[in-house]
């Protein structure tokens, strides 16, 4: 999580500062580094509640509910005070499980995302920086690597793993080697329009080492395509984790809130419209995955400069017309008064 | 021709990737097939004798005498011919065979689905994107709710609301088991009955991800010039919507196929789980479950064919309804 924790702290002490929002004419320009951070906007907003929420939760939750899987005799019984959530067919807290599911969901998913995160930066960056021979053969790996679809493939090698040796860092490893390729292009893509502008070049001529100049020349300005990678990475391992563990094939030690969805699935909560069992787990995923689009709709604007004017643009007309809309009722007012 | 050429090259370098793969997975993970049969069989109170290993191995097909190249050769060789090998839990039916009884109802559900998703999407992102800063245009960051949404979960709540609390759709299966299967209206009725919620499903879960992508390309070609010039010669803004801005705006999205078609095929292999739908994704599930494991790898390859036909058949139409690719290579 570490990239979009510092994409997006600053911004949001941005809001509550007093200088939130500095528009208008006159107003001084951002500095540089600024213009790399996200504009507050309610969507935004919306996203990093859900988020940090979300993750104080997971990491917060499991120490204050109790036992999840301590059994009692009141099974399946809808919300109350006692169960915020109800019970499972065993009696099970649904509330002390989802606490302990969503953590080992953002587990996998800030593991599979770093791995895969490093995966497409290794094949795109470097790749794209070293060009010719390494570049075709690199891209292509990650065109195939693309079009040969994932779920499948990790169900296969899921089927091959014994049971036991289906642990969180194996079915991690398999998520991250079947996810890199897309931002592995998109990395490439981007690299290749950075490679021949002149500082690159500059420093290139002046004997710099080629990791020196691919972390300092050339990351800084992939930063923000990196993080929205990343956050992609962290949604899609969430989701495929979830749906493994669904079909039964997650990792065999770890609680996910697609284990929990497994379990409600095999315990018929369906059937049995017990909604307070597999309502939650799902949505706990629905919402951390919209809360992190919603981050990267706004890295978005910072990668595509057309999309942040359009905004500016949008500002500028609005005010345009309620100054035109003040001025007609001003002169119909003076019409009026004569 | 240069570019058909081209793409035709990488595909067989794909496929043969693809072949490849499968052939390694079984032979690279430390799960020996035949040990975890023999595992299962003790657990049952099973005795294991050396008879039983040979026979178990024979069964699988597992021939690891040769050395690793002639068994490549011999996998290579074996599927030329179209023999996947017999499939242990459908015994004594042929792999191919299996495949091919559910291939149809796979095709069928993800056909029409991704149809209707990207032809939904597509134009609800044009219109979105052609006025962009509208209330309309405000709410499309919610679209990726939908996008965040695990298939198989909305399969659940669909299957939840409209099956079980309203009755409008049968909970599970492919078709009423007590019709003939066969081209005659009630069965055809029936099957198209069943599946309408796998069908919403994946609908669902994936037009977003179109609309988002089409409203992105499409607010960016509204600032380009040749919008602005049809705009100043006075053409009406239907026709420059239709024929200026959409039409250049949906290409990425038609690139992007490839990606859109991996996710939606692995979303439907767990969505066919929840409605027990009797499809591709079921039968892999189902052969996991059994060790079956000739009928895995064979599914598991037609998946991947299926979906590196139809990405060749996008790239080809892309070069067609994209003249610049042509130019480039």
């Amino acid at each position: 999580m570490t990239n979009v924790t510092a994409q997006t702290q600053p911004a949001a002490a941005e809001l509550t500062g007093p200088a939130a929002e500095p528009d208008g004419p006159g107003t001084r320009a951002r500095p540089g580094w600024r213009s790399l951070l996200p504009t507050m906007t309610p969507w935004l907003a919306i996203g990093l509640g859900l988020v940090i929420v979300i993750t104080l939760f997971g990491i917060l939750g499991p120490l204050l509910v109790g036992d999840p899987q301590r059994i009692r005799d009141q099974g399946l019984t809808g919300p109350s005070a006692q169960f915020w959530l109800g019970t499972t067919q065993t009696g099970q807290d649904v509330f002390a499980q989802l606490a302990f599911a969503t953590r080992g969901s953002l587990e996998i998913g800030a593991i599979v995302g770093v791995i895969a995160t490093a995966l497409s930066g290794f094949f795109g960056i470097y790749g794209a920086y070293r060009g010719g021979v390494v570049d075709e053969a690199f891209s292509l790996f990650s065109n195939v690597a693309l079009v040969i679809p994932g779920l499948p493939l990790i169900i296969v090698i899921s089927g091959f793993v014994p049971r036991e040796s289906r642990g969180l860092w194996t079915i991690a490893l398999v998520l991250a080697v079947t996810s890199w390729a897309a931002s592995a292009r998109v990395l490439r893509a981007q690299t290749l329009s950075v490679r021949h502008r002149d500082y690159v070049a500059a420093s290139r001529a002046s004997g710099e080492k080629p990791w020196r100049v691919i972390v300092v020349e050339i990351l800084p300005n992939l930063l923000p395509v990196i993080a929205s990678q990343f956050v992609f990475a962290v949604i899609a391992a969430i989701l495929g984790e979830a749906g493994l563990a669904f079909i039964g094939l997650g990792a065999s030690n770890s609680s996910t809130l697609g284990t929990m969805l497994f379990y409600a699935q095999n315990g018929f909560a369906l059937s049995l419209g017990a909604w307070w069992w597999f309502v939650p787990p799902g949505l706990m995923i629905a919402l951390f995955g919209m809360g992190l689009s919603l981050i990267n709709f706004s890295i978005d604007e910072i990668i595509n400069p057309k999309l942040k004017n359009l905004r500016r643009h949008r500002r500028l007309a609005k005010r345009a017309a309620r100054l035109e809309r003040e001025l007609t009722r001003r002169g119909a007012a003076q019409e009026a008064d004569r | 021709m240069r570019y058909i050429l081209r793409k035709l090259g990488f595909y067989v370098v794909a496929l043969w990737a693809a072949l490849t793969l499968n052939f390694a997975i079984p032979r690279l993970m430390p799960g020996n097939p035949v040990d975890i049969m023999l595992a299962k069989l003790q657990q049952r109170g099973g005795v294991v004798t050396p008879a039983t290993r040979k026979a178990y191995t024979l069964l699988l097909g597992g021939d690891s005498t040769g050395s690793l190249w002639s068994q490549y050769v011999s996998y290579l060789k074996n599927l030329a011919h179209g023999d996947l090998g017999v499939s242990v839990s459908y015994y004594p039916a042929k792999v191919s065979d299996v495949i091919m009884q559910s291939l149809p109802w796979t095709l069928v559900l993800v056909g029409v689905a991704t149809v209707i998703a990207a032809l939904l999407g597509v134009l609800l992102g044009a219109v979105v994107g052609w006025k962009p800063g509208t209330w309309l245009d405000s709410l499309v960051p919610a679209t990726t709710l939908m996008a965040a949404v695990p298939y198989f979960w909305l399969a659940l709540i669909l299957a939840y609301v409209l099956a079980r609390v309203l009755g409008w759709f049968p909970l599970q299966g492919g078709y009423d088991v007590v019709l003939d299967a066969g081209w005659n209206g009630p069965f055809i009725a029936s099957a198209i009955q069943h599946g309408v919620l796998p069908a919403l499903t994946i609908v669902l879960a994936s037009i977003g991800g179109w609309l988002m992508g089409m409203r992105n390309m499409m607010v960016s070609t509204l600032s380009e010039d040749y919008v602005l010039t049809a705009d100043a010669k006075g053409l009406s803004p239907m026709k420059i919507l239709r024929s200026y801005a959409a039409r250049n705006a949906v290409l990425p999205s038609v690139a992007g196929f490839a990606i859109s078609l991996g996710f939606v095929v692995s979303g439907s292999v767990i969505t066919e789980q929840v409605f027990s739908y009797p499809g591709i994704g079921g039968r892999l599930l189902g052969a996991v479950t059994n060790n079956d494991y000739a009928l895995m790898q064979g599914l598991f390859l037609f998946i991947t064919l299926g979906v590196l036909g139809a990405n060749l058949v996008v790239d080809l139409l892309y070069g067609l309804i994209d003249p610049r690719t042509r130019a480039r290579s």
